[in-house]
């Protein structure tokens, strides 16, 4: 099987896991017990209002008549292309559509998750390889026991304790927010800060953006960080046995190139398909560091419909959480079938 | 008299164990490090109500955000609570959510990997299929959905946390006995005649067991993070006990004004039980890998 036709399996195969994926968020969102309009009134509204919602919001239909209404709404490109974003229902706050809101948050998680991923899989990856090169050593103990501590951390404790450090006590860094209030923000191109005031040509935005962005990806990078030491340990541990690595220092190459050149290019393989796991987990640490450093992403916004008990909006959110897991892990996977031809097979 | 004596041989056999470990090297004393730290909480938080110097729920037992001193060693917090008693007494609801989530997890996820495995064809690849989904979805979104929809409540928080790592318990269970199915003494009990719940629970079960301690351990720091994540969020228990994740929660409204001793010692509390959970999966998974074996 070539390339080509892997990939177009793989992207074919993600269609029952989507619509798994939403039927299971649906199903938690509807079928669990708890009537949404109720509890979002929290049993202070009267009848015709819980009727006038139920009517507006279209959750008088049958299940099965809404199931299949959630469905469409997803696929209407029509609308997509209209709006700019998909159909995801109505917000029980204020009636605006979810799919706006969703949208309009994502980059500022986006840019986050980017950001974290970059500090946490460098940060690992640099000190998985130190780690095994000196196996059963001080150094060794010392840096599996840093990854042990990073990854029973709270992702928010650590936010609260760098803002108290570098926020608080020093003054350094900016506890939370996108960028200086007294700063606009840049044109919106990507939604990604930092790429909007570069493409803008704007350095001082640019390093404005970056300084708010360092602590709350800090916090979120070195909690990840943990598992991505304790992987590319366990991997280059193995990997360094093989014979492939001896035979590199039997041939009189230099310690730095066997390492780097021969055995974490074997050993990266795992760690890239753990990279792709871990990024769920990644989303998930991002909705608590979000809502530490009032960084207005999906997380933040969950977190604050939550509060309001809107739970139309909840479920928009859910799913495009979802939507963005399922893209990444598709493109995770067609990643690894290009570096390693034996999964085309 | 009959109970002490069973008493005893238990411990009896539990210590050579346990000696035995550090004759593992480092994997052996991370194990044994965990267990000391996660029966130290666990003694801590069943004996905190009795020696704790104040009534951990009652107010102005002290001036209001007082800073650790000798009469309230780990200060006051907005509303002149000791936190003293409050660490001490804190870990029972993050200890039960745990504790009850990782027992629905158990109950449903290995029985259901052991027949799915074993049973083969459609129902195998229709459960993998649905666990494989809900394992690649984010787990605290799904834990928010759900107890967001579910509501406050110790036994609602666990289960929105058990969904979560359901299909860890799954997966593990599935490829082992994928493995273990095909070796030649359950072949043996099968030409003999055993019924397959025979064959099932008690010949291929036990075999399973290693690995899934492993899963428990890992499942238990997992959900004390998940709790305490769900309770940052506002989907804890509100109720008037106190609750390391609830003081963390609310001790960082108080940061701004430079009040780190509200959050610190409850934070240090999870993660020293995150991290006592941890070291003991970590230890036994490293224990159990052949690949590591020199």
């Amino acid at each position: 099987m070539g390339l080509r036709s892997y990939i177009i399996t793989r992207i074919l195969l993600t269609i029952p896991t989507l619509l798994l994926l939403l039927s299971m968020v649906f199903l938690f969102m509807r079928v669990l017990p708890g009537d949404p309009v109720y509890l979002h009134f929290e049993k202070k509204a009267t009848p015709e209002q819980v009727e006038q919602m139920r009517h507006l919001l279209g959750l008088d239909k049958p299940l099965w008549t809404q199931y299949i209404d959630y469905l469409l709404g997803l696929v209407n490109f029509r609308y997509f292309l209209q709006h700019g974003y998909p159909n995801l229902g109505k917000s029980m706050q204020n009636y605006e559509p979810v799919g706006g809101q969703v949208f309009s948050a994502f980059p500022a998680t986006l840019e986050l998750a980017i950001y974290s991923m970059l500090i946490a899989s460098v940060m690992g990856i640099l000190l998985g390889v130190i780690s095994s090169k000196s196996y059963n050593s001080v150094l060794d103990h010392l840096i599996r026991g840093l990854g042990t501590i990073a990854y029973a951390i709270p992702v928010f404790f650590l936010g609260i304790m760098f803002q108290l450090i570098f926020g608080v006590y020093l003054h350094w860094l900016p506890t939370g927010l996108r960028i200086n209030p007294n700063v606009q923000p840049p044109a919106h191109i990507t939604g990604l800060y930092t790429l909007d005031s570069l493409l803008e040509g704007n350095l001082f935005k640019f390093f404005e953006s970056l300084k708010a962005l360092l602590l709350p990806s800090l916090t979120l990078g070195i909690v990840l960080s943990g598992m991505f030491i304790r992987l590319t340990r366990t991997n280059m541990l193995e990997t360094l046995r093989l014979d492939f690595v001896t035979a590199a220092r039997a041939r009189g190459l230099k310690e730095s190139t066997v390492t780097y050149g021969y055995a974490l290019r074997n050993a990266f393989l795992p760690i890239l398909t753990m990279m792709g796991l871990q990024f769920a987990m990644l989303l998930g640490g991002a909705i608590l560091t979000e809502t530490t450093f009032s960084w207005p992403g999906l997380g933040s916004y969950i977190v604050s419909r939550i509060n309001y008990r809107d739970y139309t909006a909840i479920q928009g959110a859910v799913v495009m959480f979802g939507l963005f897991v399922t893209l990444v892990s598709l493109v995770v996977d067609i990643l690894y079938a290009y570096f390693d031809p034996r999964i085309r097979l | 008299m009959n109970e002490v004596k069973i008493k005893r041989s238990i411990l009896a056999r539990l210590i050579p164990r346990l000696t035995s470990l550090t004759k593992r090297g480092p994997s052996g004393w991370m194990i044994i490090v965990g267990i000391v730290i996660v029966s130290a909480l666990v003694i801590m938080t069943v004996i905190g109500p009795y020696v704790s110097p104040h009534d951990p729920s009652a107010i102005l037992v002290g001036p209001i955000r007082a800073p650790p001193s000798l009469q309230f060693p780990m200060g006051t917090n907005h509303l002149g609570q000791d936190m003293l008693s409050r660490v001490l007494c804190g870990g029972s609801i993050m200890l039960q959510v745990a504790a009850f989530s990782v027992l629905i997890c158990f109950i449903i996820g290995v029985p259901i990997g052991l027949f799915s495995s074993y049973v083969g064809g459609f129902f195998d690849s229709a459960c993998s299929l649905v666990i494989d989904a809900l394992y690649a979805f984010p787990g605290l979104v799904i834990a928010i959905a759900i107890a967001a929809m579910l509501g406050p409540g110790v036994i609602n928080m666990a289960l929105s946390i058990a969904v979560v790592y359901i299909p860890s318990y799954f997966r593990i269970v599935r490829s082992q006995v994928l493995s273990i199915k095909e070796l030649a003494y359950v072949e043996a009990a099968r030409a003999s005649g055993s019924k397959w719940y025979t064959i099932l629970f008690r010949y291929i079960f036990p075999n399973v067991i290693p690995s899934i301690v492993v899963v428990v351990t890992i499942n238990f720091a997992d959900a004390i993070l998940t709790a305490a994540g769900l309770t940052f969020i506002g989907l804890g228990v509100a109720v008037n006990i106190p609750d390391w994740g609830w003081d963390l929660t609310k001790g960082r409204e108080l940061i701004a004004s430079g009040t780190w001793w509200v959050i610190t010692f409850p934070g240090i509390m999870i993660i020293l039980l995150a991290l006592g959970f941890t070291f003991i999966g970590e230890g036994l998974s490293e224990l159990l890998n052949p690949k590591l074996q020199r």
